[in-house]
């Protein structure tokens, strides 16, 4: 047994690669329901936008690309048909360099599913490049660095952005982000103008924004799929978060397993080479 | 003059947004506006120098036999792309420049970055083992982070419990440590570079 | 799906399936995705920024809108471009020192304001009460005095430091763990909607 496990130690990784592809296939074939329960600072995400009234503002900033679209896509759909279904006036713009064409894709897409018309509901601003430099100009106007729109469409001529200077005019920002812009939005724009801001971040990042809650920096936290699933849950949205659930129980069930396996392992050949633990 | 010029533009510009934050006048608000505009401006024209020179390299990369093919591959998609966004009405949902982005750019980008799950299952398995004290108060933490996954009703329960309190209490106490440490460490770069002191922006003679 | 969308979404899913590959081995298929989406990704930057950017804030607002203060910014800009040359690349200097002044004397406010003292207010301004909340507040000033101190490398850790620097990184592999498990369902996401895109592809291939 002991000769077994210290065998399973050094297995190719290959190996474990394989285990985990097929471990995400078995939802794909056979998918169950998961229950998710709703943590406080999600719904306060929730509770946000929900207490808007119908023409008031929010203000949108889809900043992540491709590379993490799994965990914010879910999140940007839920959050936006929430708030196009309470009639707000929304606000869209994107910092990171790849999400020009997906976000103009999900605003196309849900505006129309909507009847939302573009320059009168919602306005997207487009991107511009130096986060921190752009949210400092957001301040003062948003006019400064966005003249005009994505589509060259000037600001001024929208009937959704008269009257609509800067943050102090919209109910508050609420940032999606799988980059560094979250840290970016806290500093310059909550910093410097001091408006009600919430992230929705990827898992490996969310751990790290908590204090900041705790501050009252930002009002709240849509941590990774799992918290775009409870987005879900409250907004009866039926989404991508949701259906993602059952994949992320099994795949944690064996990189669990996994761990159990190789500490087993590792402690099972400790005892046999009979050496004393580590020190810190 | 090479050095001496821009120490002084740096020291001047830094210390002018430094003090405008604390004078809220229109003039000192002025300052600002211009500040970041012009900022934004330069910004945008300094990159085309990443765009340049990777187009370069490649195109110098058409020389060397193993690396012909894919750097021709390269030029071309670039060159693809560069083609069919020639109007600003490219850059809407539907056309062949956002087909493309949609077909080609998402699908890889996104594929890059889920091998990451392969990588870090393996990392868990040959990696994550309990070999010191602090080792194991990670690998315990991390098992209470992730088992709240399995649905197993009333130990949920407990565990989501759990999982709350470890996020927003000793979780939330080390990462605003380690936030407090960069804040001063980030804010003693600033004054160092308004100060002269820190000059590796400029590079070398 | 229309016979153009499973085209389409063909070459995704090959595109998709070269990129895997790399799990076996580094291999052709790879490195042809690898060079295709940087040279897809620098032609879409290019372009946008182009119509986005350097339209909407160079072009238009010289040319067009009049305002020619905003020629200050954009030979500032040019001047970068001297980067390329050996004998003249110190001009580039100048816009970044512009560049690197402003971003710096805006900085320092911030980043005191939203790293120290919101920080630090959070931390002490909590009641000490005698029930859970005022307990999580009293762990909450320990664990962060203690993680301050074991970052902090001007004294020996002796004595009562020491103890408190221990505590300190063990709070701190606290913070770890819980940043570990949660990336560990970061990653699993991005890798479950490849397998959902795969999966609705050979359904919408075979299936109908």
């Amino acid at each position: 047994m002991r000769d077994f496990l210290e065998k399973m130690m050094l297995i190719d990784r290959r190996w474990i690669y394989l285990a985990i592809g097929l471990a995400v296939i078995i939802p794909a074939i056979k998918s169950f329901h998961v229950p998710v329960a709703v943590s406080p600072e999600v719904r306060k995400v929730y509770d946000f936008v929900d207490d808007a009234k119908p023409g008031e503002y929010i203000f949108l900033c889809f900043d992540y690309n491709p590379s993490t679209m799994a965990e914010m896509n879910p999140m940007a759909y839920a959050i936006l048909n929430q708030a196009f279904n309470k009639d707000l006036k929304v606000i869209l713009v994107t910092l990171d360099q790849f999400g020009a064409g997906m976000v103009e894709e999900i605003a196309t897409r849900v505006a129309a599913n909507h009847k939302k018309v573009l320059g009168e509901d919602y306005c997207f601003l487009g991107y511009r490049p130096y986060p921190a430099i752009v949210i400092l100009a957001m301040g003062i106007d948003f006019r400064v660095p966005f003249p005009a729109d994505y589509y060259g469409t000037p600001l001024d001529s929208m009937s959704v952005m008269q009257g609509i200077k800067n943050f102090y005019d919209v109910k508050g920002v609420i940032e999606i982000t799988g980059g560094s812009t979250a840290d970016f939005w806290i500093i310059y724009g909550n910093g410097r103008y001091d408006f009600p801001l919430a992230l929705g971040l990827t898992g490996v990042m969310s751990a790290d924004y908590y204090q900041y809650l705790q501050s009252g920096q930002i009002f709240g936290i849509i941590p990774g799929v799992k918290g775009a699933a409870e987005y879900e849950t409250i907004v009866i949205f039926p989404g991508e978060g949701m259906a993602r659930m059952p994949y992320q129980v099994i795949a944690h069930i064996v990189i669990l397993l996994f761990i159990i396996i190789s500490n087993v392992a590792y402690f099972a050949s400790r005892k046999k080479k009979g050496k004393l633990g580590g020190g810190v | 003059m090479k050095r001496e010029i821009p120490l002084l533009i740096v020291g001047i510009s830094g210390f002018a947004m430094l003090i405008q934050y604390f004078i809220p006048t229109d003039w000192s608000e002025f300052i600002f506006t211009y500040a970041q505009d012009w900022v934004i401006v330069i910004g945008i024209l300094a990159l085309p120098l990443g765009i340049w020179s990777l187009v370069k390299a490649n195109v110098e990369k058409l020389k060397v036999p193993g690396e012909r093919f894919y750097s021709a591959v390269l030029l071309i998609g670039f060159l693809v792309m560069v083609l069919t966004g020639l109007k600003r009405e490219s850059l809407e949902y539907g056309t062949t420049f956002m087909t493309i982005f949609t077909n080609v750019l998402i699908p890889i980008q996104a594929t890059i970055f889920s091998l990451l799950a392969f990588f870090i299952a393996s990392a868990a398995y040959r990696a994550f083992r309990a070999r010191s004290v602090l080792a194991t108060i990670l690998l315990l933490t991390a098992f209470i982070i992730m088992f709240r996954f399995i649905p197993l009703g009333p130990i949920s329960t407990v565990n989501l419990s759990a999982v709350a309190w470890t996020l927003s209490v000793p979780n939330m106490a080390a990462k605003r440590a380690i936030m407090m440490g960069i804040g001063l460490g980030a804010t003693a770069t600033a004054i160092k570079i308004i100060l002269g002191i820190e000059r590796t922006y400029m590079g070398h003679d | 799906m229309t016979t153009g969308q499973l085209i389409l979404n063909g070459i995704a899913a090959f595109l998709t399936l070269c990129i895997f590959s790399f799990l076996y081995k580094d291999n052709p298929f790879y490195k042809f995705a690898e060079r295709l989406v940087a040279g897809v990704a620098t032609g879409y930057w290019t372009m946008l920024l182009y119509h986005t950017n350097f339209t909407d804030k160079v072009i238009e607002p010289i040319f067009i809108n009049g305002q020619y203060h905003y020629i200050i910014p954009a030979v500032l800009g040019i001047m970068m471009w001297t980067r390329f040359s050996r004998k003249w690349s110190w001009i580039s200097r100048y816009p970044i020192a512009f560049y690197i002044g402003i971003g710096s004397g805006v900085s320092i406010t911030v980043y005191l304001y939203t790293y120290l003292f919101k920080q630090l207010q959070a931390t002490i301004s909590t009641p000490l009460t005698l029930d859970l909340a005022g307990l999580n507040a009293l762990i909450i000033v320990i664990a962060v005095l203690s993680a301050l101190i074991y970052f902090f490398f001007s004294s020996a850790h002796k004595g009562i430091f020491n103890v408190a620097s221990r505590f300190g990184i063990y709070v701190i592999m606290i913070g770890f763990g819980a940043g570990f498990g949660l990336t560990v369902m970061g990653r699993v996401a991005l890798l479950v909607q490849r397998i959902i895109f795969l999966r609705d592809y050979i359904v919408a291939l075979f299936g109908g």
